[in-house]
């Protein structure tokens, strides 16, 4: 159960609280509270798809920052049989904001990279928050060339607040190695499905996420800038960032009509913190299904599309 | 305030003595000069005095480098896509920009001659929202990779831009892997590509095709970087050190191949272009 509640989210876990209470009432007094229990879980269950059905956009930004939700490593643990970490990216250092490995998938071997962010704050001051230096993205296009080399798919989860802003960063190529990994992803002769869990910020998110296919959480944000950040900008308030969310049109749902998204996965209802384990399973299914799909297309065929389908993406007048 | 710390005769502010007409002077924001504008026009926006570079419009870099030119695809209009609004309106903003630069977009693309070579020239225009990538301007140099990639032609991209566009959300930030994707593509056939960083390439722009030429240059002190100062400064919560992410702190850091004097570029491209060319 959540730790941390989301004011949009307080009625729901109100109502819970009252049910559980009743439960354990009519447990140690032994009165039938069934025909109770039963109308307040029924008003639960429309309180439950009212509210997450009616999120603004801002809200599922919230959501998709929720300190108990899944990070890669989560997944990792529930839908890889294996998982061998690997680290390093011959040059610096490592950059413990990207994870990357060899992955086992029931029949599918996989490099498998992501951000991970920290749960707690010592693990986060390890991670950096999820936001990666020059030596992430570089780990990460290292592993990337060794699954071509074995015809290993790529499978990329994309959960950060953006690239690391610092002057570390800056002095050893920040933009270099973006710009580097997606010249490099978008030829790199092997299927990469990409999957957003999370926050999907701007270039410190593309840097690993060029590939075949884009699938995105239910409740995940991506786009050019953070609201913050945007809001920051704009209105020179960062606390107009829901303003910044809505104009921007960050949510899963807004990219699979700007046709970037290739398909959303639902999260299990109240959102994937609140099921890590239904989530994930749901999760593995859909990647096994693309990674199938993608397999049996000819790698130069697989290429010319995912260069087709990037060349095809914006919206202008001719 | 002590009161003594007041000056009480204005006679003595020189600064506000100095009144100089609209455009006939300006100032030199390194050296503090005063510059003689048609002189500075003359010698391509540098200073005389201490050759501060002055940021230039697209269309005098396409003047000093081309004999002849052909603009393609400057028809291309952004169509506001999110309907985005915030402290104004996007598609105001457009029109504004429009009727101030004359150009419908952020950067220009052009064939023509720059010596005897016959090339694919892209330059990005500051003024116009501050030289970002929206749909278009990706859209406009994914075309003009392709056209170097199909007529055999050296691409080169003269870049100054504060990054991706957020009034186009993630259609901007796609716009970074349509392009990279595209020069992975002209690379991969044997294209050469140029990349001249001037002040200010930052952002989306340089975590892509700024990045990626197969010879980067750069002009002398331009801002490039991956994020802008003023976040960095706002992360790291002290002053940035003297000269950082300017062009000599990315020579000195590996990331460029030269620095070049703008008077000097034509000639350097030329240089390049000879060097490779297949007789």
């Amino acid at each position: 159960m959540s730790t941390i509640i989301l004011d949009f989210e307080k009625p729901i876990v109100e109502l819970e609280r009252k049910i559980s209470e009743l439960r354990e009432h009519a447990a140690t007094t032994g009165v039938n509270l069934e025909p109770e229990i039963k109308k307040l879980e029924e008003k639960l269950q429309k309180l439950i798809v009212k509210t997450y059905s009616n999120l603004t956009r801002w809200q599922r930004v919230q959501l998709a920052r929720h300190p108990d939700r899944p990070y890669t490593l989560d997944y990792v643990k529930r839908i890889c049989s294996q998982f061998m970490e690997v680290h390093g990216d011959r040059h610096f250092a490592d950059d413990k904001a990207i994870v990357a490995g060899l992955a086992t998938i029931d029949d599918q071997k996989v490099i498998l990279i992501g951000h991970q962010k920290g749960r707690k704050t010592k693990e986060n001051l390890e991670r950096n928050f999820g936001m990666p230096h020059p030596e992430g993205y570089r780990k990460a296009l290292r592993v990337m060339k060794l699954a071509e080399k074995f015809k290993r798919p790529v499978v990329a989860f994309i959960d950060t607040p953006g690239a690391f802003p610092g002057i570390g960063a800056e002095e050893r190529g920040q933009a270099e190695a973006i710009a580097k990994n997606l010249f490099e992803m978008a030829k790199l002769r092997t299927p990469i499905i990409v999957i957003i869990i999370g926050e999907g910020a701007s270039g410190g998110a593309l840097g690993i996420g060029v590939g075949d296919r884009l699938l995105l959480l239910e409740n995940t944000w991506y786009s050019v800038i953070s609201p913050e950040g945007c809001a920051s900008i704009l209105y020179h308030d960062a606390t107009k960032a829901p303003l910044a969310a809505e104009a921007m049109k960050v949510t899963a749902r807004d990219l699979e009509e700007l046709h970037i998204a290739d398909e959303i996965i639902p999260e299990p209802p109240g959102g994937a913190h609140r099921d890590p384990d239904q989530m994930a399973a749901v999760v593995k299914e859909r990647l096994l299904f693309h990674l199938h799909e993608l397999q049996q297309i000819p790698i130069d065929v697989l290429i010319e599309q995912r260069i087709a389908k990037y060349a095809a993406m914006g919206s202008w007048e001719e | 305030m002590v009161d003594w710390f007041q000056r009480t005769k204005k006679g003595l502010l020189s600064s506000e003595k100095k009144v100089i007409p609209d455009g006939l002077w300006i100032k030199c924001p390194s050296c503090n000069e005063y510059l003689y504008k048609r002189e500075l026009d003359k010698n391509l926006g540098i200073c005389t005095h201490c050759r501060y570079h002055f940021r230039i419009s697209c269309d005098t870099y396409i003047n000093i480098l081309l004999n002849v030119f052909e603009e393609f695809n400057a028809h291309l209009k952004s169509n506001d896509p999110l309907k985005f609004k915030a402290s104004k309106k996007y598609a105001d903003q457009l029109k504004q920009t429009m009727a101030k630069t004359g150009a419908n977009e952020a950067v220009k693309t052009v064939k023509g001659k720059l010596g005897d070579h016959s090339v694919v020239l892209a330059v990005m225009d500051f003024n116009f929202i501050g030289g970002s990538m929206g749909s278009v301007v990706g859209e406009k140099i994914a075309r003009a990779i392709d056209l170097a990639h199909e007529q055999h032609l050296p691409l080169i991209i003269i870049s100054q831009s504060g990054g991706a566009r957020m009034m186009e959300g993630i259609l901007s930030l796609m716009q970074m892997a349509k392009t990279s994707a595209k020069l992975a593509q002209f690379h991969d056939d044997g294209g050469l590509y140029i990349s001249v960083l001037t002040d200010p390439t930052t952002g989306g722009t340089t975590a892509s095709y700024a990045m990626l030429g197969d010879l980067i240059l750069a002009e002398p002190g331009a801002l490039i970087g991956f994020a802008g100062p003023r976040v960095i400064k706002q992360t790291i919560g002290h002053e940035l050190p003297e000269g950082f992410q300017r062009a000599e702190f990315l020579l000195e850091k590996g990331f460029i191949d030269v620095i070049v004097e703008r008077s000097e570029l034509k000639t350097t491209l030329i240089k390049i272009l000879d060097f490779f060319k297949n007789e």
